[in-house]
Formats: structure tokens, C-alpha cells, sequence
């Protein structure tokens, strides 16, 4: 969701220092609901109203409270919270490349790779939700943008779902791959981790350093910045397009190299 | 809906005749299960995979693994089939094909081993009939169903009874991920799994045992669900019909599409699973809401009928009823389509229409849950009145947290709530609901039918053959990307060096009990 809702522009720039906002300015309201492994009475709500000003809410206003059997109870807190948000301390994480429009995405391969660019996609390990992969290379695509089959410039190979990394190696290997996008939507006992961690490291023993395709992964849970512990180029989170990982390839890929690429023609 | 049968037995008949001519490692192993050999050596290679692996290695499969085995039992290569297969692993044991009198001899012993296995689950299903009638049934339909996936099956048995506190009719365990790949079905009670648990007959008796208990407190019995798919197909149909599992996901072609599967392992395999869910009385549950998430739910609704009908026709060629067949389909359409829910709608009432005394799977929304659990909570909402409203059979329960977590117990207590409301408030409106003929919803839901059509008649008219050896025109039609948008060749996939060709003299005593539905 990175379009600005329609609407007149704000009167001052906002911040810096912000609060949560209810119905007044100021207000610092927030909503939470969690569960306490406690039966539902009086200490248990009790309980509740201690979390919430642990959380910083204050006053905090019990709601709604549930017993869900013999042994939890449910609650809805609503309250003004003290903590105020200094947008002089947030930093994001600019996008590092201009984002292309599919034509101009083709237009950079054919100008300066002078031959396609090769991706090959899979789900690897036992993960089996094709779902990140195939929203980013399906020609179907994902919000409203066509998935990289649709590229003419681009050769996709996906490989699917739970295609073992030694597969994964050869896939590459074979089709001269430029770039390797992995997709890991399984997070339990940190299994995109691992997954990925093995992944690269595969791939750095199996190619001569320089040679290494340009390594991506995404996922839902993978925390942005986390590239280099992970041993890959970029890792997409949450919500990202088809759009942006072509952009992203062609900047790291393709626009760099003034001269054509001297291994073009053995791929 | 007479033609689009017809069509579908068109393209299932000649690959049934494919199953019926092959045999498979696993279908070979499950037929050793139902004899009992069960365990595993130290390293957790199952006894069944040693046995099989060893006789096919001597004599091959070409005869069924049966003949050899009890051959060599008879032969007093061992006393008992564990010890016999314990031997066979060490490559102490010398397999032979019989003759004559002794080629009798083997078989009738092998009959009368296997058959035992048979009766334990004829003893099952009636165990499971008089507790029904003893214990109380579920108290409507749709039967609500949800899953429970810890990993570790001493985690998953609370959470699951809790559910059943909570309301649940069925408990649905989700194995781990990588199972369906295995080759293997692992031994034992199982603690570590990656979203979800693996299946073993141990985990099975397990969690039957605390649903049971449970059923007996809250005055109705708790069914209990897993997964007769990927690899080991067979071997798990056989071990939830030992065990009383009630009902069990199992598709036609989901494991070709999903999990590249080799198609001809995936239509063999199924064949022999379906013959047992049939004889155990176990419902299937079929996985057309898969097609849904990976293609458009407007434009792909047809093939979602096409698969019912396929399911449909194998499922009822391998000896299942009716009441056994859980068809699925989803409430997968984008929310900000146009008169989406008039819809979602057409397309579940179709499936009402075509499959009247089935216990349709409704199954909820996945693709369109953004993250944003209020307008997921209302999205499932909507989705359990269209429940409601076409009497579906079985409602799996939607998460708003459905691609955020896996579900916390307050999820779950919401999402049942969600369902109580919407079943105590409109539970009755199928009986008012019938959409005019020339409204939006009989229009559509003539048009997905007359698409399906179609696209059967597409299908098994289509004389290009990509692959002489599979002349089927449905394999033709999964090779070149008709369902799902996969194309998965009949040569290609996993598991497809699992597969025989069964010779003249093939014989597997299962196979025979069950389509003869003798019991000795």
C-alpha cells in the first residue's frame, strides 16, 4: 500500500513528535487484544489493566474481557498510551533503484545486455507455498502488475515448490541464470532462515566468486537490511510487486555495465 | 449435468484402465501394513520399505510383493514376517516366484494375512457407526472443521481437544510440509515438524484416543482428519483405516500439480487409497480450492467443476459413495470484484446442484486476506453465509489471521463465534433460498457449467498427443498446463521410479478383498 489516500494536503508538516490518533488530535489512543492464560475474573482483568499500563496506556479501559475455556481469557483494551513517536529517530530503507515500467525494464535489457536476462524462481526446502513466487514471476502477476513471464526481454525458469538446493544449483547452472529469486513463506523454527542461509552458501561453493548469480529472496517474515547476514543481494519483504524486482535487476544487473556483456554469448 | 458426467467418465475411464495395469512401491507397502508389519529400523527406515525394496531388488514388483514373501514364509525363511523383513534388510533372505502348488500355497497365505488387516477395519468403521449412534453425532452440518498444526503431536492433542470444546466437529492435524515428498511413512510419536505434523500411525492412535475421550464428555463424536496424498498415498489410507481416522484429504490430481508428482504414481496410488477409504468408511475431501489460489477464482471457476467431476468419477469407480465424497471448492473471488458474493454464490450452489447428496468442503477465503483481521473477520463472514445458505457439508473455519500467524487460540475462539453467529442466525436460509432462473445467480452458475463442459469436451477430443507411450487424453491435457496452469508430463514428476507394470500372473490379496469385499 504505498499510494496517498486522495485528500487536501496537510495544513503543516506533520511531527516531529507524534502521538496515536482516535478522533482528537493528541488523543494517543490504541487499541490491543491479547489473551492471558488465566480464568476469567476479577484478578484476571486486573491482570489485564496491569499489562496495559506496563504497555504504556494510561488511562486504559477494559472492554471487553472473554473466558475461552476453563483456563484463558480474551481482552480488548482500549486506552491513551504515553509514549510519543519522534520522527527524527524512524529510518527507512530508501529504495536503492529507480523504479522501470515494464517497457522500460525490456528497453535496459536489449540496450545494454544486448541478450535476455535469465531468472530462474523456486520455493526451496520443504516449503511448499508457491504463493511469493509465483505473485512475482506468474504472468498473472500481483497487484494489478504482470509477473516477470510477462517481460519480453526476460527468460523465467520456476522451478516451483520444494525443489531441493542441490537442484536449485544445477537449474541455475544450466539455464546460465543471471539471477536466483527464492521465495520462503514457511517461518517456523525459523525454516527461512535456514533455508536461505543454505541456499547461498550452496551457491558461493558452487560458483567461482564474481560468477555467483545475483542471489534474491522474499518472504513475508524476512526482516529488511537482513541480506548480508543471510549471505544474498536483496531480500524483498511483505507486498512487494513484480515491478520492483525486475527494477531492482535491471539496476544491479544491467544498467551498471557500459559495454555489453562479454559472457553474453555462452549464456 | 448428464453430458458433463458422461465426459468426465470419458477422460477418467482410460486412465483407470492405467492404474488398473500398473502397480506402485507404495501400494505394494500398504498392502504389507495391512498384513502388520509395521516398525522401523534404527535409522527409522520403515520394515515395509526394507521388505518391498529387497523383493523387488530379486523378482521385482511385476508379481506383487505378496507372492514372494509368503513364499519365503512358507519356506521358514522366518518365523513371522518382521523377523522375515529384518532378515531381507541384510540381504539374508532369497526371494522366488512360486509355481504350481506353491504359487497356490503363497497366495492363499498371503490372503489370509492381508485379510486380517481388512477385518481390523471393517472393525473400525462399525466401532466408529455405534459410537455415533452411542456417544451423539455431530449436532448440524456443515460439520465444522478446523486444523490444528503444532509440529509436535503432544502440543497439537490439547489444542485439538480444546477445539472440540470450543465447537469443532472435526479436527483436521496438518502434516508437515515436506512429508508428501517422503517415501517413507515415519515411525513412531512425532515431536518436530515444519507447519505441521507428520503422519504415523502412532500420532494417528494418538490423537484418535484424545478425540474419543473428549467425544464422550461433550456428548458427540469428534471426527478426526489427515492427509492420503503425496508418496506414501496408500500406506496412509491403510493406517487411518486401522486406526479409525474418519475422513482424509485426498485428491485426483493435486499431487501432479502441487507437488510434481509423476502422474501415473499419483492415479495408481489414489486408486488403491480410494478402494480403502471406500471399504473403511471414511470420507474424502478433494483440494479444488488449490486451483483457486493459484489462478483467477472468476475466470478458473470451471475448472474447479471439472475437478469435482473427475474426482467424482474416480472416486465412485473406486467403490466410494456419495456420503463419502467431501468434493471441495473455496471462497477465493477478489473482494473488489463486482457483485462478488452474488458470485461466490453461483459458484457454490453450483456444486450444490451438481453433487446433491455429497458433503460438500467449503473452504474459506486464503488468497484475498490482506493482513487486515477486521475486514478479514467480515470477509469470513461472508464466507460462512454462503455456507449457509447452500447447505454445504463441511465448513472449514476461516482465520482472520489467515497469512499473518498461524491461528492463536483467541483466532480461533473468534473465528468459531463468527461461524456460531452466522449458522444460530441464518442456519435454516437454504430452505428459502432459491435464486430465479434468469437472476444473476443461476445465469453464472449455467455458465461455469456449460465453460466445464467445455472444457471436457476439449480435453478427450484433443487427439495431439505430446507423449505416445500416455495416449490418454487426460494425461495429455495435465501435460500440457490444462489444470492449474502446471504442466506436468505422464513421464516426468517424483516417485515415477516407484511405478511397475504388473505382469499376468500379478496378484495383491488387498486389492482382491477389497473389490471382491470379501473379509477372508
Amino acid at each position: 500500500m504505498s499510494a496517498t489516500p486522495a485528500g487536501p494536503a496537510p495544513r503543516t508538516e506533520p511531527g516531529p513528535l507524534v502521538r496515536p490518533y482516535g478522533d482528537t488530535t493528541g488523543d494517543g489512543m490504541v487499541q490491543v487484544s491479547f489473551t492471558l492464560p488465566l480464568p476469567h475474573d476479577k484478578r484476571a482483568e486486573g491482570a489485564a489493566l496491569q499489562l496495559a499500563a506496563k504497555m504504556g496506556m494510561s488511562p486504559a479501559l477494559l472492554v471487553h474481557a472473554k473466558a475461552m475455556g476453563p483456563d484463558f481469557t480474551f481482552f480488548v483494551v482500549y486506552g491513551s498510551v504515553t509514549h510519543l513517536v519522534d520522527l527524527r529517530e524512524v529510518t527507512v530503507h530508501e529504495r536503492e533503484f529507480p523504479l522501470l515500467t515494464p517497457a522500460e525494464v525490456n528497453q535496459a535489457v536489449r540496450t545494454h545486455l544486448q541478450r535476455k536476462l535469465v531468472v530462474v524462481g523456486a520455493c526451496i526446502g520443504t516449503d511448499a507455498h508457491t504463493v511469493g513466487i509465483d505473485a512475482i514471476l506468474n504472468i498473472k502477476g500481483f497487484a494489478g502488475e504482470k509477473g516477470l513471464e510477462y517481460y519480453r526481454e526476460l527468460t523465467v525458469v520456476n522451478l516451483g515448490a520444494q525443489v531441493l538446493v542441490p537442484d536449485l544449483v544445477a537449474a541455475a547452472r544450466e539455464v546460465g541464470a543471471d539471477a536466483v529469486l527464492v521465495s520462503q513463506v514457511v517461518t517456523q523454527r525459523d525454516a527461512h532462515i535456514h533455508n536461505t542461509t543454505t541456499m547461498s552458501a550452496a551457491f558461493r561453493e558452487a560458483f567461482p566468486a564474481g560468477e555467483v548469480p545475483l542471489l534474491v529472496v522474499g518472504g513475508p517474515r524476512f526482516e529488511e537490511g537482513s541480506a548480508a547476514a543471510l549471505g544474498v543481494d536483496r531480500v524483498f519483504g511483505r507486498g512487494t510487486t513484480p515491478g520492483e524486482v525486475a527494477s531492482y535487476l535491471v539496476h544491479e544487473l544491467v544498467a551498471p555495465r557500459t559495454a555489453p556483456d562479454p559472457e553474453g554469448a555462452r549464456r | 449435468m448428464r453430458r458433463a458426467r458422461s465426459l468426465a467418465r470419458t477422460a477418467g475411464k482410460p486412465v483407470v484402465d492405467l492404474a488398473r495395469a500398473h502397480t506402485t512401491v507404495s501400494v505394494e507397502r500398504a498392502t504389507l501394513r495391512l498384513a502388520g508389519l509395521t516398525g522401523a529400523d534404527h535409522e527409522g527406515t520403515p520394515w515395509v520399505n526394507h521388505l518391498v525394496d529387497a523383493v523387488r531388488a530379486e523378482v521385482g514388483l511385476e508379481h506383487g510383493v505378496t507372492t514372494p514373501v509368503w513364499d519365503a514364509l512358507r519356506r521358514d525363511a522366518a518365523p513371522d514376517l518382521l523377523t522375515l523383513a529384518r532378515k531381507a534388510s541384510s540381504g539374508g533372505v532369497s526371494f522366488r516366484l512360486p509355481e504350481r502348488g506353491e504359487l497356490t500355497r503363497a497366495r492363499r497365505a498371503a490372503r489370509t494375512a492381508v485379510a486380517r488387516g481388512v477385518r481390523t477395519m471393517d472393525r473400525q468403521r462399525v466401532a466408529r457407526e455405534r459410537m455415533v449412534r452411542t456417544v451423539g453425532d455431530a449436532p448440524r452440518t456443515p460439520w465444522i472443521y478446523l486444523i490444528v498444526a503444532t509440529g509436535d503431536i503432544h502440543e497439537d492433542i490439547p489444542q485439538a481437544q480444546a477445539a472440540a470444546q470450543a465447537g469443532a466437529d472435526v479436527i483436521a492435524v496438518i502434516r508437515s510440509t515436506g512429508q508428501s515428498l517422503l517415501d517413507f511413512v515415519p515411525e513412531g510419536p512425532t515431536r518436530e515438524g515444519y507447519a505441521g505434523t507428520y503422519a504415523t500411525q502412532e500420532n494417528f492412535r494418538l490423537m484418535r484416543a484424545a478425540l474419543d475421550t473428549t467425544g464422550r464428555e461433550l456428548g458427540r463424536y469428534v471426527r478426526l482428519t489427515n492427509y492420503a496424498s503425496g508418496l506414501c498415498m496408500p500406506e496412509i489410507a491403510v493406517l487411518a483405516g486401522l486406526e479409525r481416522l474418519d475422513m482424509m484429504l485426498n485428491d485426483s490430481m493435486y499431487g501432479i500439480l502441487f507437488r510434481d508428482i509423476n502422474p501415473i504414481r499419483t492415479f495408481v496410488d489414489q486408486r488403491f487409497s480410494r478402494q480403502v477409504h471406500a471399504r473403511a468408511g471414511i470420507i474424502i475431501n478433494t483440494g479444488e480450492d488449490n486451483y483457486l489460489t493459484t489462478a483467477d477464482a472468476v475466470e478458473a471457476a470451471h475448472t474447479v467443476t471439472v475437478s469435482q467431476l473427475l474426482n467424482e468419477y474416480f472416486a465412485k469407480e473406486a467403490g466410494l459413495e456419495d456420503w463419502q465424497l467431501g468434493l471441495g471448492h473455496a471462497f477465493e473471488i477478489d473482494p473488489s470484484v463486482p457483485e462478488s458474493f452474488r458470485l461466490e454464490l453461483a459458484h457454490a450452489l453450483l456444486a450444490r446442484q451438481l453433487f446433491p447428496d455429497a458433503p460438500l468442503k467449503w473452504m474459506p477465503p486464503t488468497k484475498h486476506m490482506t493482513g487486515d483481521v477486521f475486514r478479514g473477520y467480515l470477509l469470513d463472514g461472508f464466507f460462512n453465509l454462503v455456507g449457509a445458505m447452500t447447505g454445504q457439508g463441511i465448513l472449514l473455519v476461516g482465520m482472520m489471521t489467515e497469512a499473518v500467524v498461524t491461528p492463536w487460540l483467541s483466532d480461533r475462539d473468534l473465528a468459531l463465534q463468527n461461524v456460531r453467529y452466522v449458522m444460530d442466525a441464518a442456519g435454516g436460509l437454504t430452505e428459502d433460498f432459491h435464486p430465479p432462473r434468469d437472476g444473476l445467480v443461476q445465469t453464472r452458475a449455467r455458465q461455469v457449467l456449460s465453460e466445464a463442459v467445455d472444457l471436457l469436451d476439449r480435453i478427450v477430443s484433443d487427439t495431439a498427443v505430446p507423449d505416445a507411450r500416455y495416449p490418454q487424453p487426460l494425461l495429455a491435457a495435465i501435460a500440457d498446463g490444462t489444470f492449474g496452469a502446471m504442466k506436468r508430463p505422464a513421464a516426468k514428476g517424483k516417485g515415477l521410479d516407484g511405478v511397475v507394470v504388473k505382469a499376468d500372473g500379478y496378484d495383491n490379496p488387498a486389492t482382491t478383498l477389497l473389490e471382491e469385499g470379501a473379509t477372508r
